[in-house]
């Protein structure tokens, strides 16, 4: 069978949370599977990460080069086209620096690629069968990858649960001297820090979260008179952000805010994962929706199928009457 | 800047109910809105922005079938120069990596400076753009939420990361960039636009136009295979409340009362 390789994020010497899952997504592909972390980077920063990945991994293989202090995915799928074998399966997380490494590493591997696995169900000799969602997680596939000259597959965070096991005990293996001169047309400058907001959502305790379901600008105000009722604050979805209805420190998700309400109010929201990534410490979750099959009633605690339009503002008008 | 921007038709998530077929073959197309995949729409008003500026021309592209050329149309009438259909038989039930090497044969009969694609489709996932630049060994950047023009060998851009950060590039033409929605806010379209670019010609390319070997794209060639749909069952479910909508009303007001949902 072809090796298995887990290709790890980390940030200030800390491998990031993805790192244990992808353990456990190579124990889906194979039960006896021992996949090898392969980590890239420089400095204190990079062995902190490696040493620290034996407790996981049989063995890391640590990339370390001054060029990649910096995670540029462009000089990092260079890096692994010399140093990992194509015939390997590579397993990355599917955040915002999986999806600008992984489909060109694919192409440079001459290998299979399959983006934002969310299961993994076997491998069947070449082909490896895994889920995937479409339209937003209302309805799922089952995909049939021909993995017999190697694969890069992107598995969606938290999908994957970590398993619990003895240390690995693992040696870490110094693979820098296998990598050459690295270049790229593009150029990493500085990361620009997002701008803090009128509202910090991060620290309400309750949320009157809207998403595309409020239809235009004019209609947020009858989020924030319910918000104002009830003591909450208003926050959003993506789609709202999109089109300028409010601003982005409003919005939840894993390009925006993480909040940790005690109750969640999503109104209009379908739930995709890039928004339910933004929604930790278990929130009471309140969903209305006028499409029955908004993947959000999965995850609510509580679901009421009609329109926010009509309902939100009747609901206002009997909590003032309280 | 000669622009080229990747686009796709597909089922409108917010106008339907996306539901299985009776087979769990594919989703019920029955009576489907298609429209623009809404990232490919943020790509073209992009490219529209930046040859405003800039002075050049914005072609789009789609590999699809008659149906899609509603939506060339329909991004002609916003101001592309030129549209252009990629069908044939040959190219049914490509992968992505099927589509990317289509399109790379579609661009290296022209000369581009720029290629936009959205950042995924509704049914995709993220991987034209990526591949396209490698097939092209192009420079790519992801997620893409800004765009400067610094002069015409390279662009400054920026890349949505996580927590609303954004991660500053400088990137050499010719590239790649996948287009992430809220760039922008794109132009409306009325019928009269569309009725004023009905009667242009749209020229369509096939394998023989684009030197293709048929057995390098469409099905025979495609190595990711969707094998069946299905509707999954995630966590446990929510509590419908099922009564009038005044019924409901006062349900809810009692479970916020009792979670700490009222002040």
């Amino acid at each position: 069978m072809a090796r298995i390789f887990a290709y790890i994020e980390h940030k200030g010497g800390v491998a990031d949370d993805s790192a244990v899952e992808l353990v456990a997504a190579a124990k889906d592909i194979d039960p006896a599977a021992s996949p090898t972390a392969v980590v890239t980077g420089w400095g204190a920063d990079l062995d902190a990460v490696c040493n620290a990945l034996t407790a996981s991994y049989a063995e890391v293989w640590k990339i370390a080069n001054e060029t990649l202090a910096y995670p540029n995915a462009e000089l990092v799928r260079k890096a692994l086209a010399e140093v990992v074998p194509h015939d390997s399966l590579v397993l990355v997380p599917h955040d915002h620096f999986g999806v600008d490494l992984a489909p060109g590493l694919s192409i440079q591997t001459n290998s299979t690629f399959v983006s934002d696995v969310v299961a993994i169900e076997a491998l069947d000799g070449a082909f490896l069968k895994v889920v995937r969602q479409e339209y937003g997680g209302q309805v799922s596939t089952h995909v049939r990858c021909d993995v017999s000259s190697g694969a890069v597959v992107n598995l969606r965070p938290g999908s994957f649960k970590p398993l619990e096991g003895p240390p690995a005990n693992g040696t870490v293996i110094d693979k820098s001297s296998e990598v050459g001169a690295l270049t790229s047309g593009r150029r990493y400058l500085e990361t620009v820090v997002a701008e803090a907001g009128d509202v910090d959502i991060s620290k309400q305790a309750v949320l009157v979260s809207i998403g595309r379901g409020i239809q235009e600008k004019d209609n947020v105000g009858i989020a924030q008179e319910l918000a104002d009722a009830m003591g909450a604050a208003v926050s959003c979805s993506r789609p709202v952000v999109d089109a300028k209805w409010l601003e982005k420190s409003r919005q939840v998700g894993s390009s925006g805010q993480t909040v940790k309400p005690k109750v969640y109010m999503a109104c209009g929201i379908s739930g995709s994962f890039q928004h339910l990534a933004g929604l930790k410490g278990n929130p009471y979750i309140i969903a209305i929706n006028k499409n029955p099959k908004a993947p959000i009633f999965q995850v609510a605690d509580v679901g009421i199928v009609d329109d926010i339009l009509e309902f939100l503002p009747e609901l206002t008008t009997k909590i003032r009457e309280l | 800047m000669e622009i080229l921007v990747c686009v796709r038709r597909v089922p409108d998530t917010a106008e339907n109910e996306i539901a299985l077929n009776s087979a769990g073959s594919d989703i019920e197309r029955d009576d489907l809105v298609y429209s623009i995949n809404e990232w490919d729409n943020y790509a073209v008003e992009e490219a529209l922005q930046i040859v405003a500026k800039a002075g050049g021309n914005v072609t789009v592209v789609t590999v699809g079938g008659e149906d899609d050329e509603e939506v060339l149309r329909r991004e002609m009438a916003m101001g592309a120069n030129h549209g252009v259909l990629i069908t044939d038989d040959a190219f049914n039930g490509s992968d992505g990596k099927g589509i990317a090497t289509i399109l790379k044969a579609y661009v290296q009969k022209g000369k581009f400076d720029l290629i936009l694609t959205g950042v995924q489709a509704e049914d995709g996932g993220a991987q034209v753009g990526g591949m396209l630049a490698s097939l092209l060994d192009y420079p790519f950047a992801s997620l893409v939420n800004s765009i400067e023009v610094l002069d015409g060998k390279k662009l400054k851009i920026s890349r949505e990361i996580a927590g609303g950060n954004r991660e500053m590039n400088e990137i050499d033409l010719p590239c790649v960039l996948s287009i992430q929605t809220g760039i922008n806010e794109p132009r409306y379209v009325g019928m009269r636009g569309i009725r004023q670019v009905a009667s242009l010609e749209i020229p369509t390319f096939g394998t023989s136009e684009l030197g293709i070997a048929a057995n390098s794209v469409g099905d025979a060639a495609a190595k990711v295979k969707r094998t069946d749909y299905f509707v999954p069952a995630l966590g446990k479910g929510a509590e419908m409340l099922q009564g009038s909508r005044e019924e409901n009303i006062v349900s809810l007001i009692g479970l916020l009362k009792a979670k700490g949902g009222l002040k």
